[in-house]
């Protein structure tokens, strides 16, 4: 088991939420479902998070800011878009100021159903975006190893 | 025993890691327990240090990075000379000295939130050092020496004499230890007030470093609270257990304090218990050589 798949570190950002959600996010930390099991921490630090939690719609306000988290993060980073407002905007699609889900901005990995997501289905989602990250975290290996292969045949042929 | 103490500072600098992680991940778990959780696994410490220091290095500027190191190097050698036997008033500074390191990476950021917490630490730092030199000086008093060794061979079962620098020096503990009600430079509890206080803007590796050295720090303080409970192998497993419980039982029932409140117990308890102990103690001392 890699190291990245058991210690999933989390950042939560409240998009435009109704704060529904933001309370289930909050739940799984609870004694009762115990996120410390899988080895998540939540830090408010996004150079220290491994996996992003986004609950609610994007707008045009904090389009950037979800933007700018994102871009802080380290590589391998994994997006979780929790409740129906993360997908698609959800009862708020229609409003002026709604962009739209999470993907409108940056990419996504797992979206977690429901409004209000049960914690359970959000515990559900963090786990699987670990998995994914272990996945990243080997191609990103691979396409290393494969970098470093092409500029050494480059050098050689150089040589030559 | 001379010749001995080389191989356990060596020893140190391999096995310490080792032993203030499993510190570490058992109080993570006993405070799961203590609130009803499952918790983390034992070794959860070591898989989330493995994982920081897979993660690329991202520096804010160039200066984090050697100041982190030297935080580590220094915390190291404090444990260093504490094992080798150096004197231990020696020690104090070399111990400011890494806290400082640490405090000087948290400023050079320029985050506000790690900037905040930086101040927090120098504070902690004021509250904390005057009980750990009267702790130092008590210890002096019962063994007649400030070497690490000495002090443990002693057969005065310093807690019978020392119980109120005892209580004083666990209460400085929580501070050194970042427990709460003393959290306030940085915590890994969720919703920190400062976001991650002293260790924001630190990622991947850098962080790492600073586990390590928190990894150190705890197994030569875990020492200094053994010093008290030398007398026979018992009382020593017995009172750095009793210790460590508390110090987890005291995290999980108290609240965060403000810093006012900090500075000012911290040096009201230094004073009461540190001085109220050791000013006795030495009146009755005085008849017996």
């Amino acid at each position: 088991m890699s190291s990245i798949e058991r210690s999933p570190w989390l950042i939560h950002y409240d998009a435009s939420s109704c704060n529904g959600c933001d309370i289930e996010v909050l739940a799984c930390l609870t004694p009762v479902y115990d996120a410390e099991r899988f080895g998540c921490i939540v830090t408010g630090d996004p150079k220290q998070a491994d996996i992003f939690l986004v609950t609610g719609s994007v707008n045009h306000l904090n389009a950037p800011i979800v933007k700018n988290i994102y871009d802080q993060m380290p590589e391998p980073k994994a997006v979780v878009a929790i409740g129906a407002c993360a997908y698609s905007g959800g009862v708020f699609a229609e409003c002026y100021n709604v962009q739209g889900g999470v993907a409108s901005v940056i990419p996504v990995d797992v979206y977690v159903p429901g409004c209000a997501a049960k914690p359970e289905s959000i515990l559900l989602g963090v786990v699987q975006a670990a998995q994914m990250l272990k996945a990243k975290e080997k191609a990103m290996k691979a396409a290393r190893k494969a970098e470093r292969k092409i500029a050494r045949k480059t050098k050689k042929e150089g040589a030559k | 025993m001379k010749g001995i103490e080389i191989y356990i500072a060596i020893a140190y600098v391999i096995l310490g890691p080792i032993v203030g992680g499993l510190i570490d991940g058992l109080d993570r778990l006993i405070t799961a327990r203590m609130q009803g959780r499952v918790g983390p696994p034992l070794l959860q410490p070591f898989y989330d240090v493995r994982k920081l220091f897979t993660r690329r290095i991202a520096p804010v500027n160039r200066l984090q990075i050697p100041l982190v190191a030297s935080h580590l190097v220094f915390a190291i050698l404090t444990g260093v000379l504490f094992f080798y036997g150096s004197d231990i008033l020696l020690i104090i500074f070399v111990l400011t000295l890494a806290s400082i390191f640490l405090v000087l990476a948290a400023y050079s950021t320029g985050s506000p939130y790690s900037t905040i917490g930086a101040d927090r630490e120098l504070l902690l730092m004021t509250a904390y050092e005057p009980m750990i030199i009267i702790a130092l000086v008590g210890l002096y008093g019962v063994a007649k020496s400030f070497n690490f060794y000495q002090i443990l061979a002693s057969t005065m079962p310093a807690y019978l004499y020392l119980p109120g620098i005892y209580l004083g020096l666990v209460y400085v503990l929580m501070m050194k230890l970042r427990k709460s009600p003393f959290d306030l430079s940085t915590s890994h509890h969720a919703h920190q007030e400062l976001v991650m206080g002293l260790t924001s803007d630190m990622g991947g590796p850098i962080l790492g470093m600073v586990e390590l050295a928190h990894w150190y720090e705890s197994v030569y303080l875990f020492a200094l609270v053994l010093l008290f409970f030398s007398s026979s192998w018992i009382s020593a497993v017995i009172g750095v257990a009793f210790t460590f419980f508390l110090i987890i039982l005291i995290d999980n029932v108290t609240a965060r304090v403000k810093w006012e409140v900090a500075l000012a117990f911290a040096w009201i308890v230094a004073l009461v218990l540190g001085a109220g102990n050791l000013i006795p103690f030495y009146l009755i001392s005085r008849g017996t050589p």
